[in-house]
Order: C-alpha cells, then structure tokens, then sequence
C-alpha cells in the first residue's frame, strides 16, 4: 500500500495518452451498449461477453492469416462475425421477447452470457491468450521525451472517428432517424408502415459490432482471458449512466471521465487505481443522479 | 377430525418438511447434510433479495454483495478481534445492513432499470475493493480457517444452526410481508405514483425495505460462512447476484416460498450437472432461456395458478 508522493509531470503526461488510449476502448464498447440501451432499452449484459469473442476471434483470424495483412483482416473480420452472431440470436430469439418486461429482457442476455461464456471455453479452451502486434505496428515515437506506442496512437485517431461515424449514423441517415424515432415511440413509427422489428435488429448489430471492435481492439495490448468480459460490462454499465442512457456524447464524456481516473489513479495509488473511476463516478451521480448529457429515455 | 383446509395442509406440509428436515442429519450421510444446508442458505439468500424484488418491484440486480459482506464482515471479525464469537456473527448482518442502507441512499434517487444498473455497478466497486485489498480481506484467496463458536464447528452443528437461523429468518421475512409495511410496500410495488398520491413516504418505505433485504442477504452470508469455513471474493461477485435473480425467477417471485424451491432445483442441478459436465453455466443459460421463453411465472407460480384455478392475482405486469 503505497502512495506515491512525487509524480513527474512527463510521467503524468503519458500516462494521460496511455489513459486517453484505454478511453478510447471503453468508449468503443460503452458506446454500443448505450446505442441499444437508447433504442431497444435493453441493459445488454451480454456486451462483455461479445466483446471477449471478438478478443479471441482477432486472436484466432490474426494467427491463423498471419503478419500484418492477417492483423488489419482480423480488426475488421472478427466484429463482423460477433455482429452476425448477435443478428443470428436477435432474429432467432430476442426478437420474440420484445413486449415483455425489462427484467425478463435482461435475464435473457445474461443466459446469453452464461451460453457464450462456455462457447468461448468450447471453442478456445481455457487458457489465456496474447497477441503481440506484426512488427510493422510495434514500436514508438517519442512524446515529452518519453516513448509512447504507436499502436496507442492508432487508437486515439479511431476513437474520435467511431464517434463521429455514430453521430452520422443516428443524425444523418434515415435508418438513424427511424431508429430514434422508435426509441421514442415504437408503435407510432410502426403505423407509419415502418418494418421496426428490423430497425431493432439493425440497431442490436451495430451496437454488438461495436463490443466486437472493443474486443479486437484491446487483443494485442492485454491477455484474452475467459473473465475479460466480466470486467468491461460494468465500466461500459457505469459509463452509460454517468454520461446519461443512450447518449453517444455521454459515453465518450463517461469513457473520458473513467479512463483518465483510471490512469491517474494508477500513478498515484496502484493497488488501488481500481476505486478511483468508481468514486468519479459516485461524484458525477451525487450531483447529477441522471447523468452529466441529457438521456434519450 | 377438522376439514383440510389449504392453510391446514400448508402448515401440515411444512410441519412435515421441518420434521424431515431436523431428522436428517440422523439418517443422511456427511455430504447430504452440507448439500442441505447449502440450499437453505442459497435459498435464504433468494427469498431474501425477493422481498425487494418480488414484492417491492425494485431492481435489486447486485443482492449477493451483501452476502459477500455479511460473510466477510462476520469472518473477519471473528479472526481479528476478541469479541465473543456469537456477537462477532451478528457483524455480518449489521455491515450488511449498514451498506445497504448506504448503497440505497445513492441508487434510489433513480427508478427501476437506472436504479439496478447503478446497483450493481456500486455492488462491484465494492467487490472490488474486497478482491484487492489483500492486507485486510486477503484478496482472491479470500479467508480460510475460521474459528467458529465450537457449538458449530462440525457439520452437524452448523447444519442445525443453519436451519434454526434459517427458519427463524423465513418466519420473520414472511411476518414483514403480511405486516402493514408490507402491504404498503407491495401497494407501492403496483403503483407508486397512487401511493405517493394517498401520502405514503415512498422512498422511506423502499430504503427501509432495503435494508431488511440487505440485513437477511447478510445473514446468509454468515451461515454460508458457518457451512463453508471459509469466505472468497466471488461471493459478492455480480454473477452470483443475477444466478440469484434466476433462482427467484424459476421459483417464483409472486410467490414467498418460491426463491427457496428455485435455490434448490439450481443447487441440486448444479451439482447433477457437475458429475457429467464441466460446461454447467451453458445449462444454466439454456435452462433459463426456456424458463423465460415457456415459464414466466415460475415453478411455484404455475403450480398455484394450476392448483387454485383461474381468479388467482394476475402476475403484476411492468410497463
């Protein structure tokens, strides 16, 4: 238990781009669980789940392709397949679960958590994995004198481009519109002739994709491991809420929020850098109990 | 000799289940006894979080944190301090209580989905900071070797203690349901804003609520805790909490007696389960697929629906 008493200011530099990095996945992630808690006002336990199968699906295309080529095809194959797991399971089973309560609605994905979570070990067994970026990636620039990856900086530039990809999608075109507009009135939009149970599963697939991506994302820089999912849904639930439920704005300012005190928090007290988002959170509810951006609900 | 009515058989049926009970350490071998007691703990723990969530209508998503804290609470304080020990088992249900009453104090300034969310978000940070703080909780190893009162160091007697405390608990959970302050609180269940119109203190009622279901969460943790000898970090973890929510679920949470006929089908099916397979969560996921797809009310909730016929009170619909 050891606090630290003096912090250089370039250490604090760069754990803030490595904290901005880490953002920049939770943001990923929370930002699909928020679109389908927006729309479909379903809490998705089930988000960290996919996001562990994109994790190993990354692992899996990635090694099995290989070099560079097989990384950048794993990055964009391995959401695609969680997507069309997730549009398999909507259109199989969800999308007959609709008019019932939210408790039941959240049970189910959590009996999806339980079937995925023994698919993965299925699948890939128990053992962790890693998967070390093709040597074209590796390496680092140097930031304030001190390295910072290069990788990391990839991540910075995508993040900000998912945001602005989402805002298109939900302002700009018309699957978006009709999509907000049945978070707001789903039997309105459907007398208009509107098919909304395919808007719905539009909608799940995307936001899936998005923790499939997160997934991806995350698989060369930590161990895929079986519980990698548990942890996430909670960072992605706590985001959501403190940026305000279906909010994509709100999610990016809640990874903001989450990842930077993370960061930090690991600068100044390691064992305990966990607590720190925890307690920004607590902070943010205290004053604002529905969120710091206006919720869609 | 007098007519059965259903409330002559009920309590001669539970006479009889509590005569078994009581007899079976006598009979049974050393393994059936801590599977038994292990469902009355389980279950206790489910009727417990169905009192909010069965008859309070709250989103109670994260019970088992006051579980894992009670069992903490009361293991720690029976390791570290000097304290006579049956006090020190009372520290498990009052930290439990205590953060309860804490946790509802910030969640229930929000409603339904948004308050369980928090609720279980909350419930993690604690988890986490049990799971981290190695000095103290002893981290993922958790604690082993509790020095219980001697009266309930073997198996037999922590299985009485078990059923004792555990019958007591079921007799006063069910007293605070049929008390006035249950009725309100169910009244408040089917419609808060009428309540809150015919001047009943709404958010009083769902804290104190609360923090009688955090108080029992807590004492099954201590006599999980009494049965195990030992306490780990995955006892206030959040799937623990939502395998619970399933247990009240499958039994019935219309139903008092339900969670606790849902804790023992998925404490015995688990174990069944186990022999064969090591893949028991996809069971459980496929189990409570069906049970939502085909069963909502319940295994106690059909059969009482089939028993008493139709007039039975309509399964309370959200929206």
């Amino acid at each position: 238990m050891e606090i630290a008493s003096h912090i250089t200011l370039a250490a604090l530099g760069q754990q803030i781009l490595v904290g901005l990095s880490r953002t920049t996945i939770l943001f990923i992630v929370s930002s699909g669980l928020s679109l389908i808690l927006g729309v479909l006002r379903i809490p998705n336990v089930s988000h960290g789940s996919l996001y562990m199968i994109g994790a190993f699906a990354t692992y899996s295309v990635a090694t099995l392709i290989g070099g560079t080529t097989g990384f950048w095809l794993a990055l964009v194959l391995a959401p695609l397949l969680v997507a069309l797991l997730s549009l398999v399971v909507e259109r199989g089973l969800f999308c007959h679960l609709y008019e019932r309560e939210h408790l039941m609605l959240l049970l189910f994905t959590f009996s999806l958590t339980l079937v995925f979570g023994d698919l993965v070990k299925l699948v890939w067994g128990s053992d962790f994995r890693s998967l070390s970026l093709p040597p074209t990636i590796q390496g680092s620039f140097t930031l304030l004198g001190l390295p910072f990856p290069r990788y990391n900086l990839f991540l910075l530039v995508l993040g900000p481009l998912v945001a602005w990809g989402l805002w298109f999608l939900t302002n700009r075109t018309k699957i978006g519109k009709i999509a907000r507009a049945a978070a707001v009135d789903r039997e309105m939009v459907a007398a208009m002739g509107i098919n909304v149970s395919w808007i719905f599963a539009a909608v799940f697939c995307i936001g899936c994709f998005l923790a499939g991506l997160g997934g991806a994302l995350v698989a060369p820089t930590q161990n895929i491991t079986q519980g990698m999912g548990h942890a996430i849904i909670m960072e992605g639930f706590l985001i959501v809420i403190i940026g305000g439920l279906g909010n994509i704005w709100g999610a990016l300012l809640g990874a903001l929020i989450f990842g930077l005190t993370d960061a930090v928090g690991i600068l100044v007290w390691p064992q305990f850098a966990i607590v720190f988002p925890y307690l920004a959170v607590v902070v943010v509810l205290l004053f604002r109990p529905r969120g710091l951006l206006r919720s869609t609900w | 000799m007098p007519p059965l009515t259903p409330q002559r058989r009920n309590l001669v049926l539970l006479l009889v289940l509590g005569l078994g009970l009581a007899l079976m350490p006598a009979v049974a071998s050393r393994y059936y006894i801590y599977f038994t007691a292990l469902i009355l703990v389980t279950g206790l723990l489910a009727t417990s979080l169905n009192m909010v969530l069965g008859f309070g209508g709250m989103y109670q998503f994260h019970h088992a944190v006051f579980y894992g804290l009670g069992a903490y609470a009361a293991a720690l304080t029976l390791n570290k301090t000097a304290l006579w020990p049956w006090l020190g088992l009372l520290a498990g249900p009052l930290a439990a209580a205590l953060l309860s009453l804490v946790m509802g104090l910030i969640c229930l300034r929000l409603s339904k989905l948004y308050f369980g969310m928090l609720q279980i978000s909350l419930g993690s940070l604690v988890w986490a900071i049990v799971f981290r703080w190695y000095s103290f909780t002893g981290g993922d190893d958790g604690i082993h070797g509790i020095t219980l009162p001697s009266a309930i160091a073997g198996i037999t007697g922590s299985y009485y203690f078990v059923l004792a405390v555990t019958a007591v608990c079921l007799f006063l959970m069910h007293r605070v349901i049929t008390s006035p302050f249950g009725q309100t609180f169910q009244a408040i269940r089917d419609n808060p804003e009428r309540a809150a119109a015919l001047g009943v203190p709404v958010r009083r009622h769902q804290l104190l609520g609360l923090v009688i279901a955090g108080f029992f969460g807590g004492v099954a943790g201590v006599l999980f805790m009494a049965v195990e000898n030992s306490v780990f970090p995955d006892l206030l973890f959040w799937t623990l909490s939502l395998e619970v929510l399933v247990m009240c679920l499958l039994g019935g949470w219309y139903t008092f007696l339900g969670p606790m006929l849902g804790a023992a089908i998925i404490v015995s099916l688990r174990t069944v389960v186990g022999i064969y397979t090591e893949y028991w969560t996809l069971v459980l996921g496929v189990i409570l697929m069906l049970l939502i797809f085909f069963l909502p009310q319940g295994v106690l909730g059909y059969l009482l629906s089939r028993w008493q016929g139709p007039g039975q009170p309509a399964l309370a619909k959200d929206k």
